[in-house]
């Protein structure tokens, strides 16, 4: 038997291959695959299947050799998100994805559904979303364009998950031109679930029926997962039909429904149609089972009328499941859904007979052997090689560039450094997510390095934060990645949590160009170094290539999401000072470290020099001694230095809380053979600024861990300003002042905002 | 005496009103379910924050003709007190149960923050557990949150003292802004000319215990309870 064309379908060519983004060495492998032509519906499947976005056919060889494993990691990579447990019979589900090419192209709906799609892949493993954080990268807010952009990726993220109410409640947003014309939205969801409701996407038991759950099917979003696997033109926009429509309202429906069917026991699988929709969902779940699958199209319940089997197959439709139910338990199912008022239909079955079979009717439209559709695509290795444009930034001497006029005041410096859009409140985006639905977040964006969500029901808790400096990556790919992992588990241990695993969205260029492939090998070794260093393994991700534009490709930016456990609620510790009297401590030391800085993007305008040494040994020591001091009750406040520095952390340690905003006063003569720039601006890692009743208690924990600690200063009233004093030179200012730049930054750039997204409100905003 | 929380397919802070109530109150609560006829014997009734069926069209729009509704209706015309709360507050103006309307947030924008209440009136089942003039710190996050009524509406709601919260300040004041949504005259809630119900659009069951910044918002459940118990 096999697949025979329809009536109709256009006939095979090599200009249909080209157009379907298959090589000709790719459609040879499928014409072997199948020993015949491919029919037209056969070559959707594939190329949708073999498309970068569903195949990772660049990747695969670099991530499996990322550390995975951990006796807590219940579920690795390969499925819908991986699961970790957290003690007391809890398991947590995690995972982070990019919508970065919708969102280009129709920022509003792009973001929405983004939120929408990871949603469903963690409440398909069985886990009650509880908290949502996204990673956004933008061009200069300077443009009118990018500020479009901003402003609709904002509000889509915004509606989608305020309307299914999960909160958002961290993340992290950075600017800068290398992203002008292709933004990232990576989207992260937090569920938590008893380990014994873990489902997974494996189709089981020949005879089990497979079912279409949710919205019915439409024509949008075909080719979804293909546009999002090549590189964005100016012809882009013509493709803004390829952006899904979200449906925040039926999604939360979905949502209830399949915990609900998960729960029930007439399921034994559950998979979101996502990108590549019906074709990919029953593919996937095949291949994990190692079974045959029949899919009957006729029976898919659909939006319009003629829709052929090729766009049923390949629509992006939203808000729809796949689901394996128990042969007999049909009823079961569809009386589930009916109770949240949507439909479930039965379109297929788990067969025996090994292949992947698509029929339309009693007429067979694809058939392919075995799960060799899923397990037979092809891999690559390109070629790799630094660029020398980099190698070049890299090497100028940054000590060499001369200090700007204005820079003889230094408070002037940190000022400029807290009004850059990516060091400045975010308070403008967050605003505009529902923070505290679900009523469980103890912590939410701003006060704390890392957002903190109660475990309901016991005494521990969640710190989960993204973080990756696309600027480090890309100057030095592996030092970046290494970074970017450190950075995230500074962020979770400074609210008091152990770093447990995290979740990757490895944004990256054109991986057949060699310095893309360099920097995404090199930065991907570098977040596996880290991860084996800080014994956070990965439990899953989503890789976006591609992300390039006429301009040329984004910086290389991983991000990472990171998922942290605080044992007890009495640990959670928050970023800023509250007392004035207690001692300001530094863990880590300054360095003379100025390369790749926010401040000489900044100030100076200049991407250039070596990024931070990232010392993962000396990472894990410091985690160690602050989470013993904390646990303790040692540590009033703990912030981490990244992006700006020391001043810079000082600072907002100040006056995040503006209404509960304190001075302080902090001498760094110590450190008379660092220069003032690098030792107030300068990104040394491993560094954090801790406030505490007890210093002496905090020191010895550190020089228990060998850390290298010191007391730099007091916390002050508000009233006394900040001060800081150097060798030479000293910085001083009114707290207002600082808190005006940090707070008044982004609310300045946008209320320049014609926004025209206003116009274009298609989700609801309601309450 | 018991609470029964209604759940609307679109509910999303139902969870978090049967958990103020039962948990951090320590009474009784039923989940009423939008598609039935039955209160199960509930004598309050709260209408929890959400998006109850989609709300495409106009916030509560829908809600009102769900079967639950007709029940509350009744219970409300019978004086059983009904508590509205963000997405239950539209609902309530949408059913006729409070004057007034909730239109799109003056800057166009979901506005996700902690407010300052001003207790206006203490003389109310869902506020005398208050202090007249008590400053409360309560989260509002709503896009559909400006409320609006005519003259004459007003001056009714003014001279029966009406109106229970206001948005203000941090001393008190209620100025523009402190104004999150450009409601007019800066109204956060009201009750009804007999009393027994009140909506706003604040949320009071996020506020119940100090975990989660606060207990300001568990005086109104302790003001029921106390009235509707006594």
């Amino acid at each position: 038997m096999g697949a025979t064309p329809r009536a109709g379908d256009p006939i095979v060519t090599p200009a249909l291959i080209a157009e379907h983004g298959l090589t000709p060495e790719e459609y040879d492998r499928l014409v072997r695959m199948l020993g015949r032509t491919p029919t037209f519906t056969e070559l959707g499947i594939v190329s949708a299947l073999w498309s970068e976005h569903c195949s990772y056919k660049h990747s695969r060889p670099i991530l499996r050799t990322l550390p995975t494993r951990a006796p807590w990691v219940l579920q690795g990579p390969g499925e819908n998100a991986g699961v970790i447990a957290v003690g007391g019979g809890l398991a947590v589900a995690f995972k982070i994805e990019s919508h970065n090419h919708p969102s280009a192209v129709e920022p509003y709906q792009g973001a929405a559904t983004g939120v929408g799609g990871i949603l469903r892949d963690v409440f398909t493993m069985g886990a009650r979303p509880i908290a949502m954080l996204n990673s956004l990268r933008f061009g200069s807010l300077d443009s009118a364009r990018v500020r479009y952009l901003f402003a609709g990726v904002v509000r889509g993220i915004g509606d989608y998950g305020n309307c299914v109410g999960i909160p958002t409640v961290a993340g992290d947003i950075m600017f800068d031109p290398a992203y002008e014309g292709n933004p990232l939205v990576n989207a992260m969801c937090v569920g938590v679930m008893r380990e014994d409701e873990l489902i997974t996407a494996k189709a089981q038991g020949v005879g089990n029926t497979i079912m279409a759950v949710g919205a019915r099917t439409g024509r949008d979003g075909i080719h979804g997962a293909s546009f999002a696997s090549e590189d964005l033109s100016h012809e882009s926009d013509a493709k803004r039909p390829r952006v899904q429509v979200g449906d925040p309202f039926t999604e939360k429906l979905l949502l209830e429904a399949s915990l609900e069917l998960i729960r029930s026991g007439h399921i034994v699988a559950i998979q979101d149609m996502g990108a590549a929709g019906l074709t990919s969902s029953s593919a996937e779940m095949a291949a994990r089972g190692d079974v045959g699958v029949s899919i009957d199209v006729s029976r898919m319940p659909v939006r319009e009328e003629g829709m052929t089997p090729y766009e049923i197959l390949l629509s992006e439709s939203q808000e729809r499941m796949l689901v394996v139910a128990l042969r007999g338990h049909e009823a079961a199912v569809r009386g589930i859904l009916a109770k949240w008022d949507l439909e479930a239909e039965v379109i297929g079955e788990v067969i025996a007979e090994p292949v992947y079979r698509v029929t339309e009717g009693s007429h067979v439209v694809a058939e392919f052997p075995g799960s060799r559709l899923v397990t037979d695509c092809p891999i690559y290795t390109p070629e790799a090689r630094e660029s020398t444009e980099v190698q070049r930034k890299r090497a100028v001497d940054v000590q060499a560039i001369a200090e700007r006029p204005e820079e003889a005041d230094l408070a002037w410096t940190l000022r400029e450094l807290l009004s850059a859009p990516t060091i400045a409140s975010k308070h403008w985006v967050y605003r505009q997510y529902d923070q505290s639905v679900r009523s469980s977040t103890i912590v939410g964006p701003g006060p704390a390095d890392a957002a903190v969500i109660h475990l309901r029901g016991t005494r521990r808790a969640l710190a989960v934060k993204t973080d990756c400096n696309g600027r480090y990556v890309y100057l030095e790919p592996r030092v970046g990645g290494q970074i970017a992992v450190a950075e995230a588990a500074r962020n979770v241990a400074c609210t008091g949590a152990r770093p447990m695993a995290i979740t990757n969205c490895l944004n990256f260029g054109n991986p057949k160009r060699p310095e893309v492939y360099f920097s995404f090998r090199e930065a991907v070794g570098g977040m596996g170094d880290a991860c084996t260093a800080l014994g956070t393994p990965v439990t899953g991700g989503n890789v976006s290539f591609y992300n390039e534009n006429p301009m040329g490709a984004v910086y290389p930016t991983p991000t990472i999401g990171m998922v942290g456990l605080i044992d007890d609620l009495a640990h959670v510790t928050r970023a800023v000072f509250t007392t004035p009297g207690q001692s300001i401590l530094l863990l880590g030391v300054p360095r003379e470290e100025l390369g790749a800085s926010e401040y000489l993007a900044r100030v100076h305008g200049i991407v250039a020099g070596a990024p931070p040494r990232c010392d993962l040994a000396a990472e894990r020591r410091l985690i160690d001694a602050l989470l013993d001091a904390i646990r303790a009750g040692h540590v009033a406040s703990a912030h981490d230095c990244s992006e700006g520095g020391l001043a810079v952390a000082i600072a907002e340690s100040c006056m995040i809380s503006r209404d509960a905003a304190c001075g302080a006063e902090i001498d760094l003569t110590a450190w008379n053979d660092v220069s003032d720039r690098a030792l107030l601006f300068g990104e040394t890692q491993g560094r954090i600024v801790v406030s505490t009743d007890v210093p002496e208690r905090v020191l010895e924990a550190a020089g228990r861990h060998g850390v290298p600690a010191a007391t730099i200063g007091v916390v002050r009233p508000a009233d006394a300003g900040l001060t800081i004093r150097l060798a030479t030179r000293r910085l001083h200012s009114p707290v207002s002042a600082l808190a005006d730049a940090y707070h008044g930054a982004i609310p300045a750039i946008m209320s320049r905002v014609a926004s025209a997204v206003l116009d274009d409100d298609l989700l609801p905003a309601g309450n | 005496m018991k609470f029964g929380i209604v759940t609307f397919p679109g509910s999303n802070c139902d969870d978090d009103a049967y958990l103020a109530v039962t948990e951090a109150l320590g009474a009784t609560a039923e989940r009423l379910w939008h598609k039935d006829h039955d209160l199960r014997g509930a004598d309050v009734i709260i209408l929890p924050g959400g998006f109850s069926y989609g709300d495409y069209l106009r916030s509560g729009a829908i809600a009102r003709f769900s079967p639950i509704m007709r029940e509350v209706v009744e219970h409300a015309r019978r004086g059983g007190p009904v508590l509205g709360i963000c997405n239950g507050f539209q609902i309530l103006c949408e059913s006729g149960l409070l004057p007034g309307a909730l239109l799109r947030n003056r800057q166009l924008q979901f506005v996700c923050t902690t407010v300052v209440l001003r207790v206006e009136s203490r003389d109310t089942m869902f506020t005398n557990q208050y202090r007249e003039g008590q400053l409360l710190r309560i989260p509002v996050a709503h896009g559909d949150g400006r409320y609006t009524i005519d003259d004459s509406g007003l001056a009714r709601l003014e001279d029966a003292h009406q109106v229970v919260f206001r948005y203000v300040d941090g001393a008190g004041n209620a100025s523009p802004e402190a104004n999150p949504n450009g409601s007019l005259d800066n109204i956060a809630g009201i009750v009804n000319e007999r009393g027994n119900v009140m909506g706003m659009m604040p949320h009071p069951e996020r506020v119940v215990t100090e975990l989660l910044g606060g207990r300001d918002g568990l005086g109104v459940f302790e003001s029921i309870l106390a009235r509707v118990a006594a």
